[in-house]
Parts: structure tokens; C-alpha cells; sequence
């Protein structure tokens, strides 16, 4: 039975040959970056360390941020990178996962085709896992944004919404709220209202003009219609398509009638499918979920994709990735590159095999 | 082998937990010094005095080198992330009572739900370039509590002691903190939100799952729980 590193190893050498480039970032990386992006729920995640010199540091709790970095700096395009190496996650609700554990990775910068890049990522894992008795998810976070852009409403509404794609409770209390399906809060109904004030001092940094910027959105707010009931209907039917792909091209193109704005999106999901076809990918049997990715890291923005252990609910995805566009964005300084990603987790490849 | 007992080490807290144990018939008191962490039961046999800071108790009866503990529900919670498998409450002793609630400034009028908080923390953030920052020492509870209603773009920040400062400071927007009556937010001109009570807690007599435990402990186990309950 081989090990999780030379397993680790052996998977990167075939992504190597496939003609990507081997990088290996460092173990810690600086806290602060990737506490801004994640916010706290990377620091639940996440191991911090310190010291005086450098602050808060952190044990990477994945690849995609240094390399997506470490691209943005130097990286010359196209480009292919893969990487192999140890990541470490806080557990602090079930003591049976790993905490420290191999991921191998396969990264792709390329702004040529982004359908087809999104299927080279895919098949080189499907590929690498046939052996496995897996089931494929795939999603597509883009459809969902788009969704939102579509909707006849403010666009603060249009950003809230955004914000909470990732938050799945969340949104759906926004979309009652902004539906007026529920009532509005008494308290804030009585702040639009001009019944509410305050003799106490204003202390800390948030100020008055804050204070009553925030008022007059909401005032602006109460005074937009709600988003219309078969608005609501039609992007929650989009959120419950769970199809195989064909099926779920078939939905998503009727749906798409009343949405016209998810069309490029849709169409980037066929030109995705015929891609994956091209390459052998049994299309007709991959399962799309348009939640799929929704609780994942907030940095998929199109493209997302599992790999389950049939029959081992209790084991975390053997593999999963998709697209970070918008991260490239985030880091690039003003530059960005359409890039999509995987990694797989050979340390759970070689459980499922079990003895040779 | 005696059951262990662990009890606060000082404060309204230790008599407190003395004066409920005593009503109960059970007597604890500290013997030697008043600088000597040492006790004594009297009431019930096979039973023994542990003396520890009320930090330190859920940490000892997840070891499992205590077998009984007095408490904070807050601590337990906060210390112990899978404190329903290490430890079982067997009372709340009804003294103790702290909440731990999530304030901000009287002066947000805008704000009165963890609904506003989370509006307010994506505009603090574009404004001033940096997230909403909440001061606290209780931080897995108030990110877990600020992840199930749905709020992004703040940030913890470590607080060990008088936390209803940080905001005056300008080292903190708001705070999570534990608050008895109330009075020392409003003379720092904070208000708690009002869905914004994290835990209620108060002093609870803990089990440990875990402390080994042999046949004659048992017994005395089953009657002193009788006794108390």
C-alpha cells in the first residue's frame, strides 16, 4: 500500500508530465491576507502562529492563494502549475478528521478558453480517479450570480444578495425580506419612521454621517417595490435544478426565457459540457446541482466540481475544485486572468483503494 | 478511590457553591491558609475537595481528572468544543448568572438586530478599508453564533479584561461579552442587540464522561447526585 506523500508524489509527477509547472509555496503564509478574504472563518479553520517580527502567520490551509499570488507577481501566461504538500485545518467539531493532510493540485492561467480549461481541469481528475468508485457533482457559481444580476430590483438589493451567495440561509432571508414576504422588523420600521433617537455620545470610529447614510438606504429601501413573486419562483426553481447535464442545459435554457440575463452564462455551461464531452467525460450521466459550491470557499466564481466516496457520507470530497476569476482580480493589483483549479487528496485515494 | 470534586478557588463564586452545597447537607471548606489551595468535605464519605480557578475546571473534567465541577455554562461551552460528549450538566445551581450578549454603540440607532450588524459590517468595511471589528475573549462562541445569523465582514479581536473600553478606544466597533446586570455597558454607552444574547449562563455542576471511574465510586456518585439534584 503506498503512502499519502509518494502517492502525493507520483500525482504531481503525471501532472508534471502533462506539462505543468511544479511550484512549492511555503507552509506559513501571512495571516492577514488570507484574513482578509475569508474573514474570521478562515481563523476557524485555519492554524495562526505568530511571531515578532512577522505577526500573525498561518499554516497554509491551502495552495490556491499563494499560487494565484505568486502568478500575479511573475507568472508569465499561459501557464500550468501543480504542487504537492501538506495542508493543515483546525477541527473543532469532529475530532475524526484530519488536521493535517497531502493535497496534490493542478492550477490553469489561461484567458484563451475558459470553457475548455475548465474541462481539461475536470478530465485530468476524472481521469486520475477512475479507478475509485466516486461520484462527480459539478456546479456553477456564474449562473447564480447572474440570476441575481437579473433581478428587477436596486442594486443594493443586487449586492446584498451577492455578498450571501455563500451563505445559504442568509439568502434566502434576504430574498423574503426583499420580496416582502416577511414583515419588516418593528424596530426598523420605526427607524424609517423617525421614531428612533439616541441622547448617548457617539463613541468609535463609525460616524454620525455613516449613521445616517445607513438610514437613508434603508428609507430608499422601504420605498422600492418587492421583487415580484414569479421573479422569486423562477430564481429559486434555478436553485433546485439538480439534473444530469443535459437535463439541467434543458431547465436552465427554459428557465433563461424569463431570466434573460443568465444567457451568456448558460451558454458557457453548454460550450463546458461540449468541452468535457470532447474530452471523454461521460456527460450524460455528470450530476449538475446549481447549489453545488454555495458552501465552499467564497472564491469559486463560475466553474465548481466534487468528487464523493459513494457509499462514505463520512469522508470529506477525495477532490474538488472550480474557477477563481474574480481572485486573480483580488491579488492581481489591477490585473486579473481568467484561471480554474483542482486538488485531490491522495492520503483518502489510497484509504478507498484499501490492500492491494 | 474518592470522587474528585472541583470547585472555584475564590471569590462570591467559591461561597456560593459553599452555601449550595451546604443546604444540601454537603460541607465544603478550605483548610490551612487562605493562600492554600486545599479542602475538605464533610457530610458524605468518599468524597474530595479540588480547588481550582473557574477557567480551569471544564479543561479538568474533559481530562477526566475531576469527576465533578462547578462552573460557568459560558466557559464549558467556550473551552470545550464538544463538551456534550466530555461533559454532563447535573444542575444549574441558580447563582452565577451572566449573559453573553453582543453590544454596540447607544448612539447606531440604525442598529438593533444582528440583520443591521451584518448591513452595517459590509459598509464599515468599504469605508474604512477594513472589517468590522468585535471585541472579545469568548471567540469560538460569538463566531459560531455570528455564523448561524449570517454575518460577514467582521473581525475578532482578543480582549482579556475590560472589553466595554475597546470601543471608546477605537480599538474595537462593537464587543461580545458577559454582562451580569447590564450597568457597565450603559456607562459605556453601549445597548445589546436584541437578538444579540449568545449564551445565557450561570454556575452548573458538571460530570465528567470521561473520569475513570471504579465500582464503590459509583455508588457514591449515584447518592451525591440525589442529594444535589
Amino acid at each position: 500500500m503506498s503512502t499519502p506523500r509518494a502517492r502525493a508524489l507520483a500525482l504531481r509527477a503525471a501532472f508534471e508530465a502533462a506539462g505543468a509547472r511544479v511550484v512549492e509555496p511555503p507552509v506559513l503564509q501571512p495571516a492577514e491576507l488570507l484574513l482578509d478574504l475569508y474573514g474570521e472563518d478562515i481563523r476557524a479553520r485555519a492554524y495562526v502562529t505568530s511571531d515578532a517580527l512577522r505577526g500573525e502567520q498561518m499554516l497554509r490551509p491551502d495552495f490556491t492563494v499563494p499560487v494565484v499570488q505568486m502568478h500575479m507577481a511573475t507568472g508569465a501566461e499561459p501557464a500550468r502549475y501543480t504542487y504537492a504538500g501538506e495542508v493543515f485545518r483546525r477541527q473543532e467539531d469532529d475530532a475524526e478528521r484530519a488536521n493535517e493532510y497531502w493535497q496534490v493540485g493542478y492550477e490553469v492561467f489561461d484567458r484563451a478558453d475558459p470553457p475548455a480549461a475548465d474541462a481539461e481541469v475536470f478530465a485530468l481528475i476524472a481521469n486520475t480517479l477512475t479507478h475509485l468508485p466516486l461520484r462527480a457533482v459539478t456546479g456553477d457559481i456564474g449562473i447564480l450570480m447572474a440570476a441575481v444580476e437579473s433581478l428587477q430590483t436596486s442594486d443594493r438589493r443586487k449586492a446584498a444578495l451577492r455578498r450571501h451567495i455563500w451563505r445559504p440561509r442568509r439568502f434566502r432571508a434576504l430574498l423574503d425580506r426583499f420580496g416582502g414576504r416577511v414583515p419588516v422588523p418593528a424596530s426598523r420600521a420605526a427607524l424609517i419612521a423617525g421614531d428612533v433617537t439616541s441622547t448617548a455620545p457617539l463613541t468609535g470610529l463609525r460616524t454620525r454621517s455613516e449613521i445616517d447614510a445607513r438610514i437613508a438606504a434603508l428609507r430608499a429601501d422601504a420605498a422600492e417595490p418587492p421583487i415580484g413573486a414569479q421573479e422569486l419562483e423562477g430564481l429559486e426553481a434555478l436553485l433546485a435544478v439538480r439534473e444530469t447535464v443535459p437535463f439541467a442545459l434543458q431547465q436552465l435554457n427554459d428557465l433563461s426565457v424569463d431570466m434573460p440575463a443568465i444567457k451568456p452564462a448558460v451558454r458557457r455551461f453548454a460550450a463546458r459540457a461540449e468541452a468535457l464531452r470532447a474530452r471523454g467525460i461521460d456527460v450524460d450521466a455528470l450530476t449538475f446541482e446549481a447549489s453545488h459550491g454555495r458552501t465552499l470557499m467564497e472564491y469559486y466564481d463560475g466553474f465548481v466540481f466534487a468528487f464523493y466516496a459513494d457509499g462514505r457520507p463520512d469522508l470529506p470530497p477525495i477532490a474538488s475544485g472550480g474557477r477563481y476569476d474574480a481572485l486573480t482580480q483580488r491579488l492581481g493589483g489591477g490585473d486579473e486572468i481568467p484561471a480554474v483549479g483542482a486538488v485531490l487528496r491522495p492520503g483518502l485515494m489510497v484509504e478507498l483503494e484499501g490492500p492491494p | 478511590m474518592t470522587i474528585k470534586l472541583g470547585v472555584p478557588s475564590k471569590g462570591r463564586l467559591m461561597d456560593k457553591t459553599f452555601d449550595w452545597f451546604a443546604k444540601r447537607g454537603v460541607t465544603l471548606t478550605r483548610t490551612g491558609s487562605d493562600r492554600e489551595y486545599a479542602g475538605a468535605v464533610a457530610g458524605i464519605d468518599g468524597v474530595a475537595l479540588v480547588l481550582l480557578s473557574a477557567g480551569e475546571i471544564p479543561r479538568e473534567l474533559a481530562a477526566g481528572r475531576i469527576h465533578l465541577g462547578v462552573t460557568g455554562t459560558d466557559l464549558v461551552q467556550d473551552k470545550l468544543p464538544l463538551w456534550e460528549q466530555q461533559v454532563e450538566p447535573i444542575v444549574e445551581m441558580g447563582f452565577g448568572h451572566a449573559d453573553l450578549v453582543l453590544a454596540v454603540p447607544t448612539a447606531w440607532v440604525d442598529v438593533d438586530l444582528t440583520d443591521d450588524l451584518d448591513a452595517v459590517a459590509a459598509m464599515f468595511r468599504a469605508r474604512h478599508g477594513f472589517r468590522l471589528r468585535i471585541a472579545t475573549k469568548y471567540h469560538r462562541l460569538v463566531r459560531e453564533f455570528l455564523r448561524d445569523a449570517g454575518v460577514a465582514d467582521y473581525a475578532l479581536v482578543d480582549s482579556q479584561g475590560a472589553t466595554e473600553g475597546t470601543v471608546a478606544n477605537e480599538t474595537a466597533e462593537a464587543i461580545a461579552d458577559i454582562t451580569s446586570s447590564g450597568e457597565t455597558l450603559s456607562a459605556n454607552h453601549l445597548k445589546v442587540l436584541s437578538d444579540g444574547l449568545i449564551l445565557a449562563s450561570q454556575a452548573t455542576l458538571w460530570r465528567s464522561r470521561v473520569a475513570p471511574l471504579e465500582d464503590a465510586d459509583r455508588a457514591v456518585l449515584r447518592d451525591l447526585s440525589e442529594r444535589l439534584a
